[in-house]
């Protein structure tokens, strides 16, 4: 076995995942916070003000990175419920499971920020624009991944379930985006375009990248917290959840 | 000060969107260290049960 | 022990299920009464205005039959599975999936085409335009036939449950919404003189795209709920 599959095993086993995710969490949350800070300050402070929308654009140091983390969220998700459903591979059941709730609250923070960002800028709340719509409607993938999880009693058979509906999902999402520009097309008279710099200046830009990284770190370090908190539940009867129970082994808490 | 938070006369939009973001995160942040609370204290509750059905017994 | 070919056994489900299905022929009627009924609430809800509602008729008679669908889409695997048909179904050496390309096929004909023998009634409640009925005979044709297979997929997931309706709704909905968008979409077009046939091509593509894969997804499904 090469070193790479034989890290790969090592990692797959709980008590080690549960062990090295442990370690891992303080720092990455440590990590996010920072970079996050630190890219608020470039945003908030730093960044002239849009010629065009004044300081109201600022909301997309927030917005955009959220969007990004929707995606990747639900990406991850499928990547890892393929890995479960193919090669049954606990701890990817569970790291897809950890992810939809945490792609949600995503989607969720994209949606209100959008509603909020599009009051002043377009004077209404909402917009059947294709891209709100595509993103109500991952939102309501995720709530259906996370709802079939929630109601199967069997919590590995839940898993692959639910790992199987968020795969016939994202054949879904690509379709749902093209469905729904067609359709705002066909009814063009009420579309409002996107506004938004065209040309972001990078004063702007290195602030929301910054912020991007922050969250793809939070996005992995609520995840991991999440693991672990099923591995433990679901593997409650073994020696090492037992240890853990006991505090003669002491996780992050 | 009082400008930066004016946000241009946006300030309302801009802070309660950063609000939203703020508390988003923070539920993400504590439910997984509630729950994990929770199924600490029943493992322990299973293990203590286990523990006093084998007394009896032995 | 020898089994008969593939075709006999598909055959065989198809004549039950279509037994079943005339053994109680009274329940068959339920989701068109159905449709009905939430057809009759909009002029309640939006007013007698004949040219009001032939804006809006596309969109509730599409919104009426997926919903009946929805309600029906429940019954597809339930009573075989109480009675453990469904586990020897899965079991049988035919390929699960065209077992259950049957019993969507019987599902379809049993609650989606009554749906669609009374739609010219429900289009008429609401004004739609005659010019129109063609177009939405058709539209209903592909997207209820595609509504029952996405469908299947979703309730062979629930299929342990006791009570899925709302969740089911939950899971089924989001993979409705380009069904819905490009078969109201050709009628609205066709409403509005203008083409029509993109919005119809593209229903029928994704409808020979689910053919093939609908039942081989919703076998895969069942063997999930199945263990």
């Amino acid at each position: 076995m090469n070193t790479l599959t034989l890290w790969f095993h090592k990692f797959g086993s709980p008590p080690t995942f549960h062990r090295v995710t442990g370690l891992l969490i303080p720092w990455l949350f440590a990590a996010a916070l920072l970079i996050g800070l630190v890219g608020l300050y470039g945003g908030l402070v730093l960044a002239p003000a849009d010629y065009q929308q004044s300081d109201a654009y600022r909301i997309i140091f927030i917005h955009v990175p959220c969007a990004w983390m929707g995606l990747f969220a639900y990406i991850f998700m499928a990547v890892n419920a393929f890995i479960a459903l193919v090669w049954r591979i606990k701890i990817s059941e569970i790291l897809a499971m950890a992810s939809a709730p945490v792609g949600a609250w995503f989607t969720a923070i994209t949606l209100a920020t959008g509603a909020i960002w599009g009051k002043p800028m377009w004077g209404t709340w909402w917009t059947w624009d294709a891209r709100l719509t595509s993103e109500l409607v991952l939102l309501f993938l995720f709530l259906g991944v996370i709802g079939l999880y929630n109601a199967i009693e069997d919590r590995r058979q839940a898993a692959r379930a639910a790992a199987f509906l968020g795969l016939v999902g994202i054949v879904n999402v690509p379709i749902v985006h093209f469905s729904v520009s067609w359709w705002n097309t066909l009814h063009q008279g009420t579309t409002v375009r996107l506004l938004g710099p065209s040309r972001i200046d990078s004063s702007m830009l290195w602030p929301l990248l910054l912020l991007a990284l922050a969250t793809h770190i939070w996005f992995f370090a609520s995840v991991f917290a999440r693991s672990r908190v099923s591995l433990l539940e679901l593997e409650g009867g073994k020696e090492w959840a037992r240890a853990i129970a006991l505090g003669t082994e002491h996780g992050h808490e | 000060m009082n400008d930066f938070l004016a946000m241009g006369g946006y300030g309302a939009y801009v802070w309660s969107s950063y609000a939203i973001f703020a508390l988003a995160l923070l539920i993400d942040y504590i439910t997984p260290r509630l729950r994990n609370r929770r199924v600490i204290a029943e493992l322990r509750g299973r293990m203590k049960r286990q523990q006093r059905r084998q007394e009896k017994s032995a | 022990m020898r089994y008969g070919t593939t075709a006999s056994a598909c055959a065989a489900v198809i004549r039950r299920d279509l037994l079943l299905t005339w053994r109680r022929r009274g329940d068959a009627l339920n989701p068109a009464l159905f449709a009905i009924m939430v057809v009759v609430m909009f002029p309640l809800a939006l007013g007698p205005e004949p040219n009001q509602l032939a804006n809006v008729s596309v969109g509730i008679v599409f919104v009426a039959v997926l919903l009946a669908g929805l309600l029906a889409l429940d019954n597809l695997f339930r009573g075989d599975h109480e009675d453990g048909t469904l586990e020897q179904v899965v079991l049988s050496p035919h390929p699960l999936s065209l077992l259950l390309g049957s019993k969507i096929l019987v599902h379809w004909l049993s609650t989606a085409l009554p749906l669609i023998v009374i739609s010219p009634a429900l289009a008429e409640m609401l004004h739609l335009p005659r010019s129109v009925m063609p177009v939405l005979i058709v539209a209903l044709i592909l997207a209820t036939l595609l509504l029952s297979l996405l469908g299947a997929v979703c309730v062979a997931l629930t299929i342990g449950m006791r009570r899925s309706g709302m969740l089911l709704a939950l899971l089924v909905l989001p993979l409705y919404v380009p069904v819905l968008i490009f078969a109201a979409g050709a009628c609205n077009a066709a409403q509005m003189g203008l083409p029509f046939l993109a919005p119809l091509l593209w229903l029928g593509a994704a409808l020979a795209l689910a053919l093939v894969l609908a039942p081989l997804a919703c076998a895969a499904a069942l063997r999930i709920s199945i263990t």
